[in-house]
């Protein structure tokens, strides 16, 4: 009896490790692919040039600017409002019907399918307020889609704070905005920026919001300001693999992209996660 | 005997849970008075009516009247602010903010307007100097306050909350974390401290009372049994449960 | 000016700027509505949602999205069957079996793949699963319905895994213990008591799950063959909603009958979306867990 008990613990267990290595499968099979196929698009004139010959061969430098330019118009309009937000939400509300209805708008807006952002921005930034295809209408539009994440993390991070630093600031005669400027803000600031580089790494990747808000099939010059309309990496792989003049022949150069996509995805998020990690062990000690 | 401060009637609520009940006490100037009585017992909750930190939880009440020298403090028209200027608290776990030692004894200057850097550096060295920690720390001052020991790191939020010069310093079981040595040099310091301050201490420690406390109150389920002077409140006690309490005969 | 007063006006900025994601989703609703409702005044709103022809370019033109709505329907439920199952075992393997060493490696694994972008998740299903898919099944076209929801299924799988690990971890140790102390074993405790009691976490994880995948646009534009029809078997092409919006944008002249119907797509997944949030928030505000009486 026991013995088949022990024996039934063994098959789900197993089975439950091979659901859990699935995903670390899918993840390797993807970026498999992606790495060995596309390493050897990329050179220094690959990052460095912008597409020559109707987009079929070239580099992708535009697009790295694009998306640079995106992400920060992003993270401008996220990151302020973003911690605002949290810090009203847990230092000064009161719990209540406001604060309910606030945060049901935050867990709202985080749901909001990715196309929907980019129907509203083109719908509000672009025609309503004239801003036309540009990087700052893109970038407004991924911004408004990145806030709850940016609250989500800022929220955890003022929550590990110690309710004693706010304690003994008060306590000092310090006014409660004092005590958040000078004690509350300095502690949570490593967790909201490991927060604010995930969202940001989400943004840079994304490509709905952005395909006709902010980024365009090509551009002859590299954009100027953020009033411009720009190329962006994901928008770029999109475009070349469903709408280039020759979509195989320049399959390299589609990989190509999506690897400097990947690694750049990537390497946000690996440094957000090694820096909360390191957070987490520090406040252990 | 002076008063500094008084409450009369004071009841607390935390919702509909009445935690306090009709607390009158009334605080000498430059005395030092010790709150006791077993845990539960409100004293923690009594001493943070004095400088309304409890307006930091929701759908709490107060009722009755709390007065420092002939102000109300719970009047809306009064500033809670200011209040805590004048009426400092040490915690009962040692809580330095994760900046230099000098930075944290400068912050309340800081955020109470003070510019003057040479008027900062000279509290801070009064204030170290006070609260007796001066000598251990006067050679790193810019290090973090996190790398000292409980006992001193607790000495440090004593001078902390002395830099703003407050009038009366609240102190919520300062000595609980610490160890006896670390503790009798806080003891020492708190009766060296009450020549100028008013000192309003709980303790669950009733040796700790009777060593620094010229008055002791003991609380017993959200009342006040028994307010007297120390040596009286111990050698005889008015009520048989005070008795019970202090001779360790109770619950 | 008194700091007092400073600080308090500093509050009331803060609320202002708080009421701002209150402010954008109502934004995000009226725009949506105030240009999605015009097409009601060439096609019914009963035509619009059950029409079975999705022809918008043609004289007349047929706007019935019937089709969409049952492709991003299908494609949903065939990855929710992929993902849920795959979720929820790892979300299990993770909080209650994989040793510390272990569960350190895997997590930032599913992190990572959560960050995965989308247009590279569909890139990958275009370029890579189609062709095989293709071969192995000896199918006329590999971007189909099936490649579609395999691809969903991983993007939805973090969501589900780490709100459902999140609810098994909140389970009181108490609970786990009595059931350890009465002669079960982990297995059965996991079966018997830490499911039913993080139950109402799952079912929410489940839901945001399935709202990420039938939101979910890159993918399905490049992965689910694109074909506006009723799809009769796993291995047919088909067009959701968030791809059919996507691939006609550029199509569509501004303030054209097309456009409204876009946008009015754009409602119809708004509210889809929409109830599921509604649905989870209200299933883990009415079933928390409150200590151990729940169960």
């Amino acid at each position: 009896m026991i013995k088949q008990r022990l024996f039934a613990q063994k098959v789900n267990f197993s089975l439950l490790k091979i659901a859990a290595w699935i995903n670390g499968a899918a993840l390797a099979i993807i970026v498999y692919f992606i790495l060995s196929r596309g390493w050897r698009a990329i050179s220094w004139e690959f990052l460095t040039k912008p597409p020559t010959d109707s987009m079929t061969a070239g580099g992708i430098l535009p697009c790295i600017v694009g998306t640079f330019l995106l992400c920060l118009v992003t993270i401008l309009i996220a990151l302020p409002i973003g911690v605002a937000s949290a810090i009203y939400l847990n230092e000064y509300a009161v719990q209540g019907r406001l604060v309910r209805l606030i945060r049901l708008g935050i867990n709202n807006l985080a749901g909001v399918p990715s196309i929907v952002f980019g129907l509203f921005g083109l719908a509000f930034f672009c025609i309503v307020l004239k801003m036309g295809v540009s990087a700052l209408a893109g970038g407004l539009t991924l911004g408004i889609m990145t806030l709850p994440v940016i609250i989500g993390a800022s929220e955890e991070a003022l929550k590990s704070v110690p309710q004693t630093y706010r304690e003994a600031s008060l306590a000092m005669g310090a006014t409660q905005w004092q005590t958040i400027y000078k004690v509350v803000l300095p502690a949570a600031f490593p967790g909201i920026i490991t927060g604010s580089i995930l969202g940001l790494s989400r943004a840079a990747g994304e490509t709905a919001p952005i395909m006709y808000t902010g980024a365009v099939f090509f551009t002859p010059d590299l954009p100027g300001s953020i009033f411009d309309e720009v190329m962006a990496l994901p928008y770029h792989i999109y475009v070349l693999a469903t709408a280039g003049t020759e979509i195989e022949q320049t399959r390299h150069l589609q990989y190509g992209t999506a690897l400097v996509l990947i690694a750049l995805v990537f390497g946000m998020n690996l440094t957000a996660i090694i820096l909360r990690s390191r957070l987490r062990k520090k406040v252990r000690t | 005997m002076e008063i500094k401060m008084h409450t009369r009637g004071l009841d607390f609520f935390y919702g509909d849970f009445q935690a306090l009940y009709n607390i009158s006490i009334d605080f000498g100037i430059n005395r030092v008075t010790a709150l006791i009585g077993p845990s539960g017992c409100g004293k923690s909750t009594y001493l943070r009516c004095l400088n309304r930190m409890n307006d930091l939880i929701p759908g709490i009440k107060v009722a009755g009247e709390v007065k420092l020298d002939d102000s109300e403090i719970y009047d809306p028209s009064l500033d809670v602010v200011t209040l805590r200027r004048r009426v400092g608290m040490v915690f009962q776990k040692p809580n330095p903010f994760p900046k230099s030692i000098f930075e944290n004894i400068a912050y309340g200057l800081r955020v109470n307007g003070v510019k003057d850097k040479s008027k900062i550096t000279q509290v801070v060295e009064k204030s170290l100097k006070q609260a007796a920690i001066w000598d251990e720390v006067k050679d790193r001052l810019n290090e973090s306050a996190l790398g000292l020991s409980g006992g001193q790191q607790q000495r440090l939020c004593i001078a902390r909350a002395l830099a703003v010069d407050p009038e009366v310093l609240l102190m919520d079981e300062p000595a609980s974390a610490l160890d006896p040595i670390a503790t009798q040099k806080i003891e020492e310091l708190i009766t060296e401290l009450s020549s100028k301050l008013t000192i309003i201490i709980v303790t669950h420690n009733m040796q700790q009372a009777a060593r620094v406390s010229d008055r002791t109150a003991f609380f017993y389920m959200g009342k006040l049994i028994e307010v007297n002077d120390t040596d009286t409140l111990f050698t005889k006690p008015d009520l048989k449960q005070t008795e019970d309490y202090i001779t360790g005969r109770f619950g | 000016m008194r700091r007092q007063d400073i600080d308090k006006g500093v509050q009331s900025v803060f609320l202002l700027v708080a009421l701002f994601s209150i402010t954008a989703l109502s934004l995000i609703m009226v725009f949506l509505f105030l240009e999605g409702i015009p097409i009601f005044e060439t096609v019914s709103v009963k035509d619009f949602v059950f029409g079975k022809y999705w022809y918008p370019t043609d004289e007349p033109a047929d706007f019935g999205i019937m089709p969409l709505i049952l492709g991003s329907v299908y494609v949903t439920l065939l990855a929710g069957m992929i993902a849920i199952p795959l979720g929820i075992m790892t979300a299990i393997y993770l909080a209650e079996i994989a040793s510390p060493r272990v569960a350190e490696i895997v997590k930032p694994i599913v992190e990572l793949l959560a960050s995965m972008p989308s247009v590279v998740i569909g890139f990958f299903g275009m370029v890579v699963v189609a062709p095989f898919l293709q071969k192995l099944f000896d199918i006329p076209v590999g971007l189909n319905m099936f490649n579609a929801s395999l691809m969903l299924a991983f993007m939805a799988v973090p969501t589900i895994c780490s709100i459902s690990e999140d609810a098994i971890f909140s389970v009181p140790t108490a609970l786990k213990e009595a059931s350890f102390a009465l002669g079960a074993t982990h297995n059965e405790t996991i079966i018997r008591v830490i499911i039913p009691a993080s139950l109402s976490g799952i079912c929410t994880a489940v839901i945001l799950g399935l709202s990420r995948a039938i939101g979910e646009t890159m993918v399905v534009l490049m992965a689910a063959g694109g074909a506006a029809m009723l799809p009769t078997s796993i291995f047919d092409p088909v067009r959701p909603l968030p791809a059919s919006i996507a691939a006609e944008m550029a199509e569509a002249p501004f303030g054209s009958e097309h456009y409204h119907a876009l946008f009015a797509i754009g409602v119809v997944l708004f509210v889809f979306t929409f109830g599921f949030n509604l649905i989870a928030d209200y299933i883990s505000h009415k079933f928390r867990q409150v200590g151990e009486a729940s169960l």
